[in-house]
């Protein structure tokens, strides 16, 4: 699960990492209260940042700066409402413009082929990790967190120094990268991303001028599979981003994504989800969804399942692909028949069911009349068919 | 032969009496699995399976009493770390998880430990192992193997059935099927599967099924390129139509950052010589084409 820029800031505050505070403004009038108290607080200029999951906000217009409370809310009018790659921005974030002297990325992510928490860092901050990747991956700085113990003080240490820093902002650093580990153990992310990270010129109490270490940006991704622990957070997901299916799936604990084209599969297993919408395109038709009622689904979770394909108008034609492990035919196949019995608009449909329960399957499908298919090329052939057939 | 279970393979199953560990433990057994115990804490003493199999608090107690070398887990994901390290510290050897939806941070220390004592750890959130005609630790169907000289290796589940499936059909045995998992956090990698693929003298081709997201097709293909080459392989991978930076189902299938593409996959196997097929159905022609006779 992706969460907004201020949420993945309160998070990192929560585990102690030096975040400048912000606020979060759903109006033109919201941004310029907020940017007034920022200005009253001493703050030069304010920095007015769209809040929408999706990345290059930046080079799409969605952050700006500005040197007065009527220019904020200006601003503001004009980023909210603002369609960033489909999605329209509903939020702002609104904070005092730093001064920023440099700026370093810092990540942590799950590496899969080391099978540990990898924590990554760049002199060259600021911009897309992923581009300095391409162009310089020497300027990317690994360490790998011990599987038992955690990120140790020592490696911190060394991932600073790569990055050129040195008294005092690397035991500031150092301090936060530990704090980047501890934020994604705290809350089961599988991302979190400082960038920039920055250092920023300040004035201290004492009139002063000092360099101080700051999370100016945030981006955390969660791992579905530990929300369930952290109940906390599922106030955190982003329902104006969200297709109204997603949480209707969530529901049923199922794996839905909408696509585009009309005919609506459902399947079990993500990789025969994926290989069914394959051979669909392959055989000259669109997948509507992609759809894994998951493993050991029961009826009432088809049942569900069959009402969220046929929710979507442009869906002409249904291929059911069952292939039986720990979920049994006959199960789906009952649950198919309830669905029919009971469904809004008639959906020509196509059923293969194989493996577990096949066998009880098969009668069950036949004494209802349904429409079968033996092996998934034929199944998919003829749910492209049936397609055409319904869009003549 | 057949690489991690066999005609020695003496299992005990982890929650043999929850409703998934009971069905499949009968089909483990009328496939001919040496199901030699199962474990329930605060059970032990009863019997599952009609009688025939002996409950067990502990997977020590079931080890001492059975010699039991091999587990399979039937247990929701908040216990199934635990499950797993229990199975370690037990001294079995091959340990299989079926569970899904482990969060990924809890795998991250158990696969340390499971590394550390020298075990294997299948999965988790895999369909298992099948060696036909031999043995069947999982949930992959019984009906749809055959034995043969092919090794099966797969990221995913009902895809791999899919996959077997078609080869049965073409008279096409396996040596053994593996079902690796979908999680970011495996224990057992494309590459030691075919590691052990390679040092098996009764796995003469070896079947591949892949899919979007990381990079593990494109290790196996440097391994290929490396050590296979003169070994007929095909393989699949799911996903060429998959939208970016959608999660799809699988926690470890998603196209990030332009990497992880099912093109990418395709085009490091073929470079290694594999053939890749467009629908898992042509993966018996690919095989018999690559040189393969049964």
């Amino acid at each position: 699960m992706k969460i907004q820029e201020a949420d993945a800031k309160s998070l990192l505050l929560a585990q102690g990492l030096p975040v400048p505070p912000w606020e979060v403004a759903r109006t033109a009038e919201e941004v310029k209260a907020a940017a007034q108290r920022f200005l009253d607080a001493g703050a030069g200029r304010v920095v007015v940042k769209a809040q929408v999951l999706v990345g290059g906000r930046g080079k799409a217009g969605g952050v700006k700066l500005a040197s007065s409370a009527q220019e904020a809310s200006e601003v503001g009018s004009r980023i909210l409402g603002m369609d960033i790659k489909g999605i329209t921005v509903r939020k702002v974030l609104v904070g005092a413009a730093a001064e920023i002297v440099k700026e370093f990325y810092l990540g942590a992510i799950i590496d899969r082929a080391s099978r540990r928490i990898v924590l990554m860092a760049s002199a060259e901050g600021g911009v897309e990790i992923e581009e300095v990747a391409r162009q310089s991956p020497g300027a990317i700085h690994r360490v790998s967190a011990d599987p038992l113990l955690g990120l140790l003080a020592f490696q911190a240490r060394s991932l600073g120094l790569a990055v050129g820093l040195r008294d005092p902002l690397l035991n500031q650093f150092v301090a936060i990268a530990g704090g980047l580990y501890a934020t994604m153990k705290a809350n089961d992310a599988d991302l979190v991303e400082v960038n920039p990270l920055a250092v920023v010129a300040e004035t201290a109490a004492d009139g002063t001028p000092r360099e101080r270490l700051v999370c100016l940006d945030a981006k955390i991704t969660l791992d579905d599979s530990g929300l369930s622990r952290h109940l906390e957070l599922e106030a955190l997901r982003d329902l104006d981003e969200e297709d109204p299916t997603d949480a209707q799936a969530r529901k049923l604990g199922i794996n839905f994504i909408h696509l585009d084209g009309s005919i609506g599969c459902m399947v079990n297993g993500a990789g025969l989800a994926m290989t069914t919408m394959d051979l669909v395109k392959h055989f000259g038709g669109e997948p509507a969804n992609f759809l894994d009622v998951g493993g050991g689904a029961r009826h009432e979770t088809v049942r569900g399942a069959m009402e969220l394909i046929l929710a979507d108008p442009k869906v002409k034609a249904i291929l059911v692909n069952i292939f039986g492990g720990i979920t049994r035919g006959d199960e789906v196949a009952a649950g198919l028949i309830e669905a029919r019995a009971q469904q809004a608009r008639a959906v020509p449909m196509v059923v293969r069911i194989v493996g577990t329960n096949a066998a009880q399957a098969a009668r069950l499908l036949q004494e209802a009349r349904f429409e079968t298919a033996t092996s998934l090329d034929e199944a998919a052939e003829k749910a492209v068919a049936m397609a055409k057939g319904a869009a003549r | 032969m057949s690489i991690l279970v066999g005609g020695d393979t003496r299992l005990v199953v982890q929650g043999i009496t929850g409703r998934e560990g009971e069905f499949h433990t009968r089909a483990s057994i009328a496939y001919g699995t040496k199901v030699v115990a199962g474990t329930r804490p605060g059970k032990g003493g009863q019997t599952a399976i009609d009688g025939t199999v002996p409950i067990f608090d502990t997977v020590a107690q079931a080890v001492e009493a059975t010699g039991a070398n091999t587990s399979v887990i039937y247990i929701p994901a908040s216990g199934a770390p635990d499950a797993i390290l229990e199975s370690v510290d037990a001294g079995i050897g091959t340990i299989v998880c079926i569970t899904e939806g482990i969060p990924a941070l809890d795998m991250i220390p158990v696969v340390e430990v499971v590394r550390r004592a020298g075990a294997r750890l299948i999965g988790p959130n895999c369909p298992g192992v099948t060696s036909p005609g031999r043995a069947k630790v999982g949930i992959i169907p019984a009906s749809i193997h055959m034995p043969g000289r092919v090794g099966v290796v797969s990221r995913s589940g009902t895809l791999t059935y899919e996959a077997v499936q078609a080869m049965t059909d073409a008279g096409i045995g396996q040596s053994t099927c593996v079902g690796i998992g979908g999680d970011p956090i495996i224990g057992t990698t494309f590459l030691d599967v075919l590691r052990l693929f390679h040092d098996d003298p009764e796995t003469a081709a070896i079947v591949m099924i892949g899919e979007i997201g990381g990079s593990a097709e494109e290790e196996a293909a440097a391994y290929a390129t490396e050590h296979l080459r003169g070994v007929p392989m095909a393989a699949f991978i799911a996903g060429r139509t998959a939208p970016p930076g959608r999660r799809m189902g699988h926690a470890g299938a998603i196209i990030s950052g332009g990497s992880g593409t099912a093109a990418e996959k395709i085009e490091a196997l073929e470079a290694a010589g594999v053939r890749v097929a467009d629908s898992p159905t042509q993966l018996p022609r690919l095989l018999l084409e690559s040189g393969f006779r049964p």
